[in-house]
């Protein structure tokens, strides 16, 4: 894998093929300490596309530019050919009308039952007749194998059960994009294959498109169309499942194979260890 | 002292300053898109609705005992001190003017700040830990209109209420103790306070007082809770400023008021 390849063939297609288009992104939450430092990425209508990297390496931060919660200091971002920084505030809520988003934990409303928070979307942005939510609910709920937990509060559900009501809710509008954050952390390897292989089968069922940020390789590879590996706000490796198990990128082996020292360090930057531990004694 | 020690104590100072000074301003904003998002809050009546509920509903227990012990004390209190001046009989007039004036607005204020603002607070605060407001963002619906402004009508619509009860229960618990208990005869106990008593001005600065405490600790508790920052931690300190915020604006302001509330009287 070359860290900075030709983009990909579906990346040179023409921009209304793009769901997503980042070029030459920078964003920090302050000026002296940039998140992101020239990002560059395209994400083609209709596949599942995994941003990955360790923690803190800015992968949340990119969610949440193409979703409008944050606005980058330099370069594009564009959703469906609009540039989200561009947008008012009335065109950009009508955007994410057409965007889901499943967040890390789920974020589902506590004070509402797993019917309640599926339908939440529908009665916000819809006139739909009870009866008829009450179907379309019992429909997204059904594909994410929850139908019987409908009643249930989110208090009551395991960590796997509440990703996937959070699942259903995010596709409640069919929208064009769901983004999802770190849908497999915390999750046990069952929880986890099947959340997988929904976000796999929603997005293939609904012809819409999804952006997977995760640290989790194995589970991504299995299920992605294409990777991007972002380290330090770079993106410094991309490719498709395949070219991520055959590369000697040393930061992609690094990565897949879960080394603890390369070129992401172990130790976290500080000055000499015999210095630190004699230093009480000068 | 040496002066670099004294440069980052004045930048301590300059930076709390600024930092509080730009919070205010904060504040000014929040309160100003909370009014702009109000008209969703009446528009869907039952989001308010269930507020008043929360807020007001559930803090009647305390309110109404607190305000029956506090009448009962000030009964009791009142009683002695006005018999050393041959004035027991006055009680009525005495104890109706401390609540509906003072003690109702103002006591009702703290216990509300610290039973139903704190409360609100850390619903906010924790529905905006657990990204449940970003989530909100993310489908297109504002937290402000959504889950800000109904609770801010529902503690301000709550809070005169709860005064007013507070207010009445204390009446009665000083009926009890004084015309009960100690035997203050009941005509002139409530002829007293009938003819004592207006209702312009003296129930009326009574409501605008519980008014105003209710916008002042409405909107601590809505900032506090939107403001926090999203840890356990935060979520606790933004409570606590909240109780202490809250009950503070609330005795500033009652003595600003009642400043401007005693002019008004004398000139009348």
């Amino acid at each position: 894998m070359n860290p900075n390849p030709p983009q990909p063939a579906a990346a040179t297609a023409v921009a209304a093929t793009n769901a997503i288009e980042l070029a030459d992104v920078t964003f920090g939450y302050n000026r002296r300490q940039p998140v992101l430092k020239g990002i560059t990425m395209t994400i083609p209508r209709g596949k599942v596309v995994a941003i990955m990297g360790g923690s803190g390496c800015g992968k949340t931060t990119i969610l949440r530019l193409i979703g409008g919660q944050l606005r980058q200091q330099s370069g594009t971002v564009r959703v469906g050919g609009q540039s989200v920084r561009d947008l008012s505030r009335e065109a950009l809520f009508a955007l994410r009308r057409r965007i889901g988003m499943l967040f890390q934990f789920g974020a589902l409303f506590t004070d509402m039952t797993v019917f309640e928070n599926v339908a939440f979307p529908m009665r916000e942005h819809t006139d739909l007749a009870d009866p008829l939510i009450r179907d379309l609910v019992l429909m997204k709920l059904h594909a994410v194998g929850l139908r019987g937990a409908a009643q249930f509060k989110p208090s009551e559900l395991s960590g796997g059960m509440a990703r996937r009501v959070a699942l259903a809710r995010a596709v409640a509008l069919d929208p064009m994009l769901v983004m999802y954050d770190e849908p497999f952390a915390g999750l046990d390897p069952i929880s986890l294959g099947v959340v997988g292989q929904l976000i796999r089968k929603l997005n293939d069922a609904l012809g819409i498109t999804s952006v997977v940020v995760t640290h989790d390789v194995y589970e991504s590879l299995k299920i992605v169309d294409y990777l991007y590996f972002v380290s330090a706000g770079r993106i410094i490796a991309q490719g498709t499942p395949d070219d991520v198990r055959n590369s000697t990128d040393p930061f992609v082996r690094q990565f897949v194979d879960g080394e603890p020292d390369g070129p992401v360090p172990f130790h976290y930057p500080a000055r000499p260890y015999a210095e630190d531990l004699t230093a009480h004694a000068r | 002292m040496p002066a670099s020690t004294v440069v980052r104590g004045m930048r301590r100072i300059g930076a709390g300053a600024i930092n509080a000074i730009a919070r205010c301003g904060f504040a000014a904003r929040f309160f100003v898109a909370v009014l702009y998002h109000s008209p969703s809050a009446f528009r869907r009546l039952q989001l308010t609705a269930r507020e008043i509920y929360f807020a007001g509903v559930l803090s009647l227990v305390v309110i109404m005992v607190s305000g029956l012990f506090v009448g009962m004390v000030l009964g009791l209190q009142g009683y002695d001190s006005l018999n050393k001046y041959g004035a027991g009989d006055s009680l009525g007039i005495f104890v109706g003017l401390s609540l509906v004036r003072e003690l109702g607005p103002v006591v009702a204020g703290l216990l509300f700040a610290s039973r139903a603002g704190s409360a609100i607070t850390a619903e906010i605060g924790l529905m905006k830990t657990t990204e449940q407001l970003s989530a909100m963002e993310m489908m297109a619906v504002d937290p402000l209109a959504r889950i800000v402004a109904p609770r801010f009508w529902g503690g301000v619509i709550s809070m005169p209420l709860l005064a007013a009860l507070f207010s009445v229960m204390g009446v009665f618990g000083a009926y009890l103790v004084g015309v009960r208990l100690i035997g203050v005869d009941n005509g002139t106990f409530w002829g007293n306070m009938q003819a004592g008593i207006d209702f312009w001005p003296d129930i009326t600065n009574g409501i605008i007082k519980s008014v105003v405490f209710g916008v002042a600790v409405s909107l601590i508790a809505v900032f506090e809770g939107y403001d926090a920052k999203p840890t356990a931690e935060g979520v606790s300190a933004a409570t606590t400023r909240t109780v202490v915020g809250g009950s503070l604006a609330i005795l500033a302001l009652d003595f600003v008021l009642t400043v401007f509330m005693f002019r008004g009287m004398a000139n009348v």
